[in-house]
């Protein structure tokens, strides 16, 4: 079983960026899980979805403890949550980042996803649009195959923008 | 189809599929997603049923109630505070010999304000006369909403049926789901005792105290009935739709020396600690109670019992370790975790039958410092 955490704050879509991961995975034949833990948060507070991935039936509610994954949709929210915690000795981390961000040994990989929403005008509310793209680089990671990510989104999304970012967030992610 | 879907969504499509004639309802955490997607399949025409948006959750079960006594098919779904609000109502329902079918996503009742998941909500409600089945997964959800109409409608039973899932951890959780298509496998709604104009009588008159303790009669003959009528409604899913159901799901049991007995998504994490204690050499079987009303017929004879409750009867203990104990005279060890959402991990119930100690209750997570 693949265990991911994701990171984000409340309105960036983290939420539905674990499910498009779960949808993803489901179209690769696999069995998937999504879970985004519910606080009480607000616009901004940062907030932690779940997705688990696994040839067999998934049986576990309970949150992620060990990801093997850990993706950081907001690099703002590691000044204030250790977004490494529990992760796996050989875990790895995927960041919204313009520059390379050193993860404690951990192999990061990273790719500007706010400026390939802003480029392409994937703006909801002032916010970029965050989820849809980071499935390209995902699927460039190797977690979802790269026609499974682009049917979740296209089924879910009418605006293609969204399959043209996270296309470019394939080709631009560091791997 | 094979989709995948969150638990609330994969009521709704339930929901749907049963085609009731009358939906009312009021939205409440973690409810919402359910009236929201009924609302949308009203709006597309996917679902030809009567959306009626009522200013509360009293209403929505009075309306649901003035709509089924006309002989409607009726749904309806809440949570927490807003089950406790249809309180009257759910008696009112039951006497009336109403098959109404509701979700109840069950969510901890405040204060402290907490919208995560309990059973306590449900629990409450155990002596209104609902039936009442707690699922585990999103599957579940869905292949026991549909069962519900059927059971709720089958003139053996004709009372209502209150389908159970965790708030969030059940509710909020994408899997994937196969829907079916259904068929005739529930038959239109004929209530025999419908309103029919053409033969006025009256609903619900003084029933003085030669009369009344015949109709409670006839609602335990009825729950008594259900337990068969429960059994032949899954098998009957099971023979067209493959997936078999029971009053509880049975993991590892044969052998066991200990048998861990949980409900609702606590049910199916347990089998990840029923491994871990297998492979300790420990003969473990797990035990996820489905259906609490009509309490099922357990044999644990010359088991040791663990149950955990996610609820509690204060100045008493676990709702359901006090059932296990009276109806299967053996004592337990009553664990009480999950309360409002508490994480608990497989390895906590692994933990929890290594630590067992028959006769007593054990609070996880209560410190002396707590």
């Amino acid at each position: 079983m693949f265990e991911i955490r994701i990171h984000s704050r409340g309105g960036q879509g983290g939420v539905t960026a674990a499910k498009l991961l779960a949808q993803a995975a489901f179209n690769d034949h696999k069995y998937a899980t999504a879970a985004p833990f519910y606080g009480a948060e607000r616009r901004g507070a940062p907030v932690v979805s779940f997705v688990r991935i696994s040839d067999e039936p998934i049986k576990v509610y309970s949150q992620i403890r060990s990801p093997d994954l850990v993706v950081v949709l907001d690099s703002s929210v590691m000044d204030v949550i250790d977004v490494l915690h529990g992760i796996k000795p050989d875990g790895t981390v995927l960041i919204n980042s313009a520059h390379v961000m050193p993860m404690d040994g951990h192999i990061t990989h990273h790719v500007d996803l706010t400026g390939i929403a802003l480029s392409l005008g994937l703006v909801i509310a002032g916010s970029p649009i965050l989820n849809t793209p980071v499935l390209g680089a995902l699927a460039k990671m190797g977690i979802i195959s790269q026609e499974s990510a682009m049917k979740a989104i296209s089924g879910t999304f009418t605006d293609e923008r969204n399959v043209k970012a996270a296309e470019q967030a394939y080709a631009e992610v560091t791997v | 189809m094979l989709t995948i879907a969150t638990g609330n969504k994969a009521v709704a499509i339930a929901a749907r599929e049963a085609q009731p004639d009358v939906v009312a309802a009021y939205p409440i955490t973690p409810q919402t997603e359910i009236v929201e997607q009924i609302a949308n399949y009203v709006t597309d025409g996917s679902m030809r049923s009567q959306y009626i948006p009522v200013e509360s959750e009293h209403s929505a079960m009075a309306a649901c109630i003035g709509a089924s006594v006309t002989g409607a098919r009726t749904f309806t779904a809440t949570s927490s505070h807003g089950l406790l609000y249809m309180h009257e109502m759910l008696h009112w329902a039951t006497g009336s010999r109403l098959p109404i079918v509701m979700a109840n996503v069950n969510r901890a009742l405040g204060p402290g304000w907490n919208t995560w998941a309990e059973h306590s909500d449900a629990f409450s409600q155990r002596d209104t006369g609902w039936l009442q089945v707690f699922v585990a997964t999103v599957q579940e959800a869905y292949d026991a909403t549909l069962m519900a109409f059927r059971i709720a409608e089958h003139h053996d039973v004709l009372l209502p049926v209150m389908v159970n899932l965790d708030g969030f951890s059940l509710s909020h959780i994408t899997q994937s789901l196969e829907t079916v298509e259904i068929g005739d496998f529930i038959p239109p709604i004929d209530l025999p005792h419908r309103i029919d104009t053409a033969h006025p009588v009256g609903y619900g008159p003084m029933t003085g105290p030669d009369q009344y303790f015949r109709f409670r009669w006839d609602i335990e003959r009825s729950m008594r009935d259900a337990v068969q009528v429960i059994a032949d409604v899954e098998s009957d899913f099971s023979n067209r739709f493959g997936r078999q159901y029971g009053p509880t799901e049975e993991y590892r049991c044969e052998d066991a020396d200990v048998i861990l007995i949980s409900m609702g998504t606590f049910g199916k994490e347990a089998e990840m600690a029923i491994d871990i204690l297998r492979e300790e050499g420990i003969r473990a079987g797990g035990m996820r109670l489905r259906w609490f009303r009509p309490f099922p017929k357990l044999d644990l004879a010359g088991r040791e019992v663990v149950v955990i409750d996610r609820d509690y009867s204060f100045g008493f203990g676990g709702v359901l370790a006090h059932a296990i104990r009276s109806t299967c005279r053996t004592d337990v060890y009553s664990v009480i975790a999950g309360l409002g959402g508490q994480e608990v991990t497989y390895d906590d119930m692994a933990e929890f039958v290594r630590s067992r100690a028959i006769g007593t209750e054990y609070w996880f997570g209560v410190t002396p410092d707590v």
